[in-house]
């Protein structure tokens, strides 16, 4: 992260990390997911989020369907070209601060789809905050994936200023996808 | 008149710091904890404050937290003033309508009368329709401000689902109204001082009936189609983000604590402990030989029952919320319109006959 106008002018005072920290600490614990979930990883997210392994417990488990009272958008199973759009425009809608987890080796590098239709990796769509391979992962995986996230997010600097939604990521493949696009 | 002040002030902080400070926030809690013990999960427990997690109970801190950092968002060709005024007209009926609901009965502290109502109005009851009613503005308006198809669709839903099931919810307690004589919700608990003249005993219909129109009315599931997540995203609170998102949550957990408030008045005997008359109780507390600190044992004694009784009443409603699925949206009209209110408008014609006839003695 980069150092805000204000740390630059005061240096790296003790208030600003104590504050960081605090606020690392609420956000670290209280992800809303926005599920995109669009193949067969999904059964595995079911998995993780159902009773056996719980994602409750690290309290991310409220899923919101409107991205802008989203914080982490999962994305699930493969993105073709013809979804890629929308995953952008969701990304986008987010208000900030937001995260990325890709989920499965479909989101990381298109998997074993290594064809004309399907986006080879979403990082070459939005960034991506963490990886989580497996083909699906196990639930156990995405667990040890959430925790590491936890841990960034809670590391996070110069968080002080309530943050406005930066640019938007640009609109992806417009040479592949012709129109389409929905029309909220 | 500086002490009646003091005792106003002090009873206002009462019904505010409850409401706000400890239900609105614990209800948040108790839904993802209740829930997690339905589903046989352990639920939020990982949030801590130097090692300690209190059985999850930090996840609400962090929550607040978070949403107080969150980007506050205003979308495109949204009205700004009406995108912002709307979460605080839902908030604020919620809070108002806690004012008239008696939390304890009428107790002498050192020769000073102390009444625990905020405000003890006549038509106490009326009030509480009032202006729970006024809460379908800061829906609708949340609805219509934010320039989104989802939303409009929402608040529409639930500007209709309101003003339906808003006539039943009146209907349902005429028959109470005419069994107590008094729309004056203190003069009702005051005549429920016998535990055989609690509005349950004769009235369990009109608690079924009006229990579902005050749960309809929360839009809570199993009536939550204004925010119909399979249908329309968020429904009306779609373009919200942060604490105006958070600020409807809260006004919902603030109608279920008054709904259970009310529901204790009106069906529950109140602050009354059953079997046990408030002249009783100070007598039995020693009342002749220390009045002064009798009475401030029933008091407490009162708070406390009134309070148990509501949380008790609070854990049906989440119960029936993580149990029950969505009902379509024809169904909700249809029960309310054709089922809830007939039945209401029967229940009144059997109280009168009953009333008339002397089976149901009025106290």
């Amino acid at each position: 992260m980069g150092m805000t106008p204000e740390e630059k002018a005061l240096g790296d005072s003790v208030i600003f990390t104590q504050l960081d920290k605090v606020i690392g600490w609420g956000r670290k614990y209280s992800f809303f997911l926005y599920p995109f979930i669009t193949a067969c990883c999904g059964m595995e997210f079911m998995s993780v989020a159902g009773p056996r392994y719980d994602l409750d417990r690290f309290g991310a488990a409220l899923p919101r369907f409107s991205p802008r009272q989203a914080d982490l958008l999962m994305v699930v199973g493969t993105i073709s070209h013809r979804q890629a759009p929308i995953l952008v425009k969701v990304y986008n809608q987010m208000t900030e601060p937001k995260w990325v987890f890709a989920f499965g080796a479909c989101t990381i590098s298109g998997g074993m789809y290594d064809n004309y239709a399907t986006v080879q990796g979403i990082d070459t769509l939005i960034p991506v905050d963490i990886y989580v391979p497996g083909c699906p992962p196990r639930p156990e995986m995405v667990l040890d994936g959430l925790i590491r996230l936890q841990e960034k997010v809670a590391g996070q600097r110069g968080q002080m200023g309530l943050q406005k939604g930066i640019a938007p990521v640009g609109e992806a493949d417009d040479r592949i996808v012709t129109g389409g696009e929905g029309s909220i | 008149m500086t002490l009646a002040l003091v005792e106003t002030a002090a009873k206002i902080a009462f019904v505010f710091g409850l409401n706000i400070g400890v239900f609105a926030p614990l209800l948040g809690w108790v839904e993802r904890k209740q829930s997690a013990v339905m589903q046989d999960r352990i639920g939020a427990d990982r949030a801590d404050v130097f090692g300690f997690t209190i059985i999850g109970l930090f996840h609400t801190m962090s929550d607040t937290i978070k949403l107080i950092f969150k980007e506050d968002f205003i979308p495109r060709g949204a009205d700004r003033i009406m995108h912002t005024a709307a979460p605080a007209l839902a908030l604020i009926p919620a809070l108002v309508a806690f004012t008239v609901i008696p939390f304890g009965g009428h107790y002498t502290l050192w020769g000073h009368n102390v009444n625990l109502v905020v405000a003890d109005l006549d038509v106490g009851a009326l009030f509480v329709f009032a202006i729970s009613s006024l809460a379908a503005y800061g829906v609708v308006l949340a609805g219509w401000s934010s320039n989104n198809n989802w939303s409009f669709l929402g608040g529409l839903r639930a500007a209709a689902q309101m003003f339906s099931y808003e006539v039943a919810m009146g209907l349902t307690i005429i028959g109470l109204v005419m069994f107590y004589q008094s729309l004056s919700l203190v003069t009702i608990v005051e005549k429920q001082n016998e535990f055989w003249h609690w509005g349950i005993i004769w009235h369990w219909p009109a608690f079924i009936l009006y229990f579902t129109c005050a749960i309809a009315e929360n839009k809570r599931i199993p009536f939550d189609v204004p925010e119909a997540e399979s249908e329309l995203v968020a429904g009306y609170f779609t373009e919200y983000s942060g604490m105006k998102f958070i600020m409807f949550w809260m006004a919902e957990f603030v109608e279920v604590v008054t709904i259970s408030a009310l529901c204790v008045v009106l069906f529950f005997g109140g602050h009354h402990l059953p079997f046990v008359t408030d002249a009783e109780l100070i007598s039995g507390l020693g009342g002749a030989l220390y009045p002064n600190f009798a009475n401030l044992a029933a008091m407490g004694i009162g708070i406390l029952t009134f309070i148990v009784k509501v949380i008790i009443l609070i854990f049906i409603q989440m119960t029936i919320r993580w149990t029950l699925p969505r009902f379509r949206y024809d169904q909700v009209m249809a029960l309310g319109w054709k089922l809830v209110l007939p039945a209401s408008l029967i229940w009144i014609f059997i109280v009168g006959v009953g009333i008339l006839s002397g089976i149901m003695p009025r106290p």
